[in-house]
């Protein structure tokens, strides 16, 4: 299908975004890297009369730590996520992420700040930025606000975001040496959407997990934190019996719709695989020892 | 005749014979052309006074219409005019998709847009035509389409059950055909036999998925009442009678034109009910109407195809002899049969293929064909050989299992044996000559069947799944007219081939067969630079013109090397000896003394050069003054061939699958591929090869992702490239590709058909492979796509 007729902006500061939504209101559509929107505009599912590029505010750019946080601005592609070395350093997780997500071509244009926005159940990042316990800079006229990346995401393609605030940047906690963090998924072929993903932060003291944050994706409405899993395995040495018990517990957490690749039962068994084999990645011995 | 050298013929190798073109990997000539975007694609074809189509498409899978409001649309910027099945009827007849030997073959007649009534969610209902293809859209948006949805008929199994919808009443019910083949005495061998096996098999209802979607120009001209259609097809002459039949003009006055195809794999062989509204369209407007399918259109309009259920058993004695096979197919295809090959083929072709590399005595196939309210299907890449292979190497591998005999060698005990040829299969499939053993022989040469058991055991230790998978297939190729033609349908089995030699040297061949990204003009350059004697940089082609080239039945059902090659190859020859008559007077020689390399006439003894055919040109063509009156000089030959010994030229091969699965996630990794194939002569190996690659790359698609996924209502879900996987380069193998050659005895040429072969057998294999890895977990699928979810169900793990 062809794009209806359209108006194009190219907004160079803030400033334009915020006069521009002045006076389309509503009709009017921000463009980032375009991955999900222009495609809908071809499927004629969505026409907004004018879209406004927010592709040169150079105040949503940039990867810095700033504050004891690692600050992403919104428009920073996939790719620059997948090779910045701050990222590399201070969040691997999202680095990790990156192959995941999509193909090349798609990660070349696709930003940080419109995965957030769209909020597709089965995206990569915003698992991953719930589970790093990320904070999403929320920017209006008014202001800024923070926004915890847990309450950000609010339902199938809908987040905190209101209508006159755009996504400045994501602010996420540093790594610490004690931080283990992984990301897996199951897709019928590499760069498709996952049938079931997992993406861990797990706090270690030794032996012993301090802390675990399970966020899983493609299994709900939106990423999906497993509190009773992540509980089960807190405080706990990551043996057979610990996952078993998370694994468990995952019954509650998740209520999975079916999809075209198969019944919520197949959601539920590869959320357990994920979970045993995420242990077992950040704990290569557990695996012996299961 | 045979004095064509080939490599064999003088004991050469390709390499060492540089007057031959014939089994060498020449490169394509139209690469360059194709990779630097400077291809004629029928969308790239703009015309003066052109407007654009849309169509709204049926919403529903059944539905009536009670009333379509075109006022609004009219009123869009740019809409030039709306025309419904009512507007369309008034220029064009409605087509039946039957075929006479098909007996007591039914379907109901077919409108471009219906008349009152959609029967498949995605059917073209009203067109709009306007300046451009957004403007239609953006018309289609403003149609107001008053609904009364019907119930429809969307489970096969259902389909002739009591209370089932029947989708076009007059036709009593939704049965369009039935056949059964016996030989032997089936039940008797069953009931006698020391081992049974049954399994019920499901192959995925899926589609081609053409890089180039569907894409059709119609201009038709009031000043001299011609309709010109640029058309991606692969049959310029069957669509030229389709256009002129169904639109009342005579033949003459269409002409087709297809340049460059970017893929069809039969998707672009059939008659569309949209692109025929195009033509109709054009005739009412006088003006050029361009209509390009959108990934959305492909997915809901193109042809699907194999939507099967397989009942099958396998009887075997306790030396692995097999006694008999029992199949009862059953196959839904949408609300009508596709005009004019008609959409019982494929279920035709399980009962004519299963079983078919083997020699066995009992034999009963039937096949049920009937309506449901889906997309219709037809024809598709290997049409009904993936089914049939499947079906046979899956049974043939349960029954070695049941009773502990390799899978290899209770193969090995039931191939027909290369010296029974010719040999008449259980289902009456007439075999000229085939390679079973020597296929298989050649296969165990390049998989490395021991390592590959060690190396299965070894891993099975550590917990992980991989299997071993063969499949032995037989293909049908070079069709004659008892494919179609006999049973009234004007397609061409024949085909033709100009060849002419022009002033300077160079010669132009004009070729009924028709090139579909395939490289069929780089095979018609190699034979006839081959037949002629000259340069393969001095040949051009022409194809893809109705106009242009002599009548032929064009490129499916494998047949373009095959048949159009001959007809290049005798053409070719003919022009030889004709340049070699005129060279003979020239020179002063005996003709027979004569040669033709690389575009010189040389003697045949010594080799010696005499005179160069742009030298002959240029006498003939501007001083003919200078030759004796009576001397024929038709630089210029035309010859057609058909076959007529047999009615197909079948091929035969064997495939090996090697996969790991997950038993965990249901998700299977391909981790090799092979095929021994044996199309008769290889013309260009590097085609045939990437032939066989793209079609086991197609096979392992449709048997791993591909599939046209519906809801109970009849919507079809996958209608994105995002939701209908095709198999991408990441998760493909490494495909190793042999070859064993029996030309056909039936040409000079000696080439049968290679594009097919690969999709006929992956299936089977990786099934075969899937099921040898699940073994020590006792679990086995039979239904396609192999799905994680259909998997991890047949390991009980959901």
């Amino acid at each position: 299908m062809k794009w209806p007729a359209i108006g194009y902006l190219r907004a160079s500061s803030l400033d334009d975004i915020w006069r521009a939504r002045a006076e389309h209101g509503d009709a009017a559509q921000l463009l980032a890297g375009g991955q999900t929107l222009l495609a809908t505009l071809a499927f004629r599912l969505s026409e907004p009369k004018v879209l406004v590029d927010i592709t040169r505010v150079a105040a949503l750019r940039g990867v810095r730590v700033e504050g004891g946080v690692l600050r992403i601005g919104s428009l920073t592609r996939h790719a620059e996520l997948g090779r910045d070395p701050l990222v590399a350093q201070h969040a691997p997780l999202l680095a990790r992420a990156v192959p995941l997500i999509a193909h090349p071509a798609i990660r070349n244009r696709g930003t940080i700040g419109g995965s957030l926005a769209y909020a597709d159940p089965a995206a990569e990042l915003p698992a991953c930025v719930v589970a790093l316990g990320a904070r999403i800079v929320a920017l209006s006229p008014q202001g800024e606000r923070r926004i915890a990346a847990e309450d950000f995401f609010t339902g199938l393609l809908s987040t905190a975001l209101t209508a006159e605030e755009v996504i400045a940047a994501v602010e996420v906690p540093l790594a610490t040496p004690a931080s283990r963090s992984v990301i897996l998924e199951v897709a019928r072929r590499s760069g498709d959407y996952a049938m079931a993903g997992l993406a861990a932060c797990i706090g270690m003291e030794g032996a012993r997990a301090t802390s675990a944050r399970l966020v899983f994706f493609g299994v709900g409405s939106g990423p999906v934190l497993a509190a009773r899993a992540g509980a089960a395995l807190a405080g706990r040495t990551l043996d057979a019996a610990a996952i078993a018990a998370a694994q468990a517990a995952l019954n509650e957490d998740l209520d999975p719709p079916g999809d075209m690749h198969g019944p919520p039962e197949m959601k539920r068994h590869l959320a357990r695989v994920l979970l045993q084999r995420a242990i077992a990645t950040t704990h290569p011995a557990t695996e012996a020892a299961a | 005749m045979n004095e064509i050298p080939t490599p064999a013929s003088i004991g050469l190798s390709r390499e060492d014979l540089p007057n031959s073109y014939i089994g060498r990997s020449v490169p394509r000539p139209n690469v360059p052309k194709l990779v630097q975007g400077r291809a004629t694609y029928t969308d790239d074809v703009v015309l003066p006074r052109m407007v654009h189509a849309a169509f709204l498409r049926s919403p529903h899978a059944h539905a009536r219409f009670v009333s379509i409001d075109t006022s609004a649309a009219m009123q869009v910027p740019g809409v030039v005019r709306v025309f419904t099945g009512a507007d369309i009827a008034k220029v064009c007849d409605p087509w039946v998709a039957v075929l006479a030997h098909l007996k007591g073959m039914k379907s109901a007649p077919q409108h471009p847009l219906p008349l009152d009534r959609a029967t498949w969610q995605g059917e073209p209902v009203v067109a709009v035509v306007a300046d451009s293809r957004a403007a239609a859209e953006d018309g289609v948006a403003a149609l107001r389409v008053e609904w009364d949805p019907l119930p429809a008929q969307v489970d096969m199994e259902t389909a002739l059950a009591p209370g089932a919808v029947v989708i076009h009443p007059e036709l009593g019910d939704n049965l369009v055909f039935q056949r059964t083949a016996v030989q032997g005495d089936v039940d008797a061998a069953f009931a006698s036999a020391p081992k049974v096996v049954e399994a019920t098999f499901v192959t995925g209802r899926h589609t081609g998925v053409t890089l180039e979607p569907r894409s059709i120009i119609a201009d038709y001209n009031r000043a001299d009442g011609t309709l010109t259609v640029h058309h991606s097809t692969q049959a310029p002459h069957m669509m030229q009678n389709v256009f002129a039949k169904q639109l009342r003009m005579e033949e003459s006055q269409v002409r087709v034109i297809c340049k460059d195809v970017g893929g069809s794999f039969g998707i672009k062989v059939h008659v569309y009910p949209d692109e025929v509204a195009v033509a109709a369209m054009s005739r009412v407007l006088g003006r050029p109407v361009k209509f390009v399918a959108d990934r959305f259109e492909s997915f809901a309009s193109d042809i699907h195809a194999r939507d099967h259920r397989i009942k099958g058993r396998i009887a075997v004695d306790a030396e692995g002899k097999i006694l008999a096979l029992d199949i009862d197919d059953l196959t839904g295809i949408g609300p009508y049969s596709v005009y004019p090959r008609t959409s019982a083929i494929e279920g035709n072709q399980v009962v004519n293929l299963c079983g078919g590399p083997y020699d066995f005595a009992n034999y009963r196939c039937t096949t049920t064909v009937v309506l449901q309210n889906k997309v219709p299907t037809c024809q598709y890449r290997a049409v009904g050989h993936p089914i049939a292979t499947a079906v046979t190497e899956g049974l043939v591998d349960l029954a070695a299992q049941a009773i502990g005999m390799d899978p290899i060698e209770l193969r090995r005990r039931n191939l027909v044996r290369d010296d029974a040829y010719p040999f008449t299969s259980p289902a009456g499939m007439k075999f000229e000559g085939l390679s079973h053993h020597a296929s298989l022989a050649k296969l165990l040469e390049m998989v490395p069947v021991d390592r590959i058991r060690a190396d299965q055991a070894e891993a099975r230790a550590r917990g992980v799944y991989r299997g071993l998978g063969i499949a032995a297939f037989i293909e049908l190729t070079n069709p004659s007219p008892f494919m179609y033609g006999i049973g009234g349908a004007r397609i061409s089995a024949q085909d033709g081939a100009t060849v002419r030699m022009d002033p300077d040297g160079s010669v132009v061949v004009a070729s009924g067969v028709t090139e579909q990204g395939q490289g069929t003009e780089a095979i018609l350059a190699q034979i006839v630079a081959h037949g002629v004697g000259v340069p393969v940089s001095r040949v051009r082609v022409i194809t893809g013109d109705t106009q242009a080239t002599p009548y032929g039945g064009g490129t499916w059902a494998c047949r373009g090397a095959g048949i159009g090659g001959e007809a290049a190859l005798q053409s070719a020859i003919a022009l030889k000896e004709q340049l070699l008559t005129v060279a003979g007077t020239m020179l002063q020689a005996n003709p027979a003394s004569l040669d033709i390399v690389l575009g010189e006439v040389v003697d045949k003894a010594t080799g010696a050069q005499r005179i160069s055919l742009a030298e002959i040109g240029r006498i003939v063509y501007f001083r003919g003054d200078t030759l004796p009156k009576e001397l024929p000089r038709e630089f210029v030959q035309t010859r057609h061939f058909i076959t007529k010994d047999y009615p197909f030229a079948f091929t035969n091969g064997i495939q090996a699958c090697w996969v790991e699965v997950d038993p965990a996630t249901g998700m299977v990794k391909v981790l090799e591929h092979w095929c021994v194939e044996d199309c008769g002569r290889v013309i260009n190996p590097l085609l045939v090869d990437e032939q066989v690659r793209g079609g086991i790359v197609q096979g392992l698609g449709g048997a791993l992702y591909e599939h046209c996924i519906y809801d109970g209502e009849g919507n079809l879900l996958t209608t994105t490239m995002a939701d209908y996987l095709v198999p991408m380069a990441a998760e493909m193998p490494e495909i190793h590709v042999g070859h064993v050659e029996t030309p056909t005895k039936e040409s000079l040429l000696g080439a049968k058909g290679a594009g097919e072969a690969g999709t006929a057998g992956a299936p089977g294999a990786l099934m075969n492979a899937i099921n040898d890895a699940l073994r020590p977990l006792n679990a086995v699928v039979t239904e396609q796509p192999f799905t994680p979810a259909r998997i991890l169900r047949a390991l009980g793990a959901i």
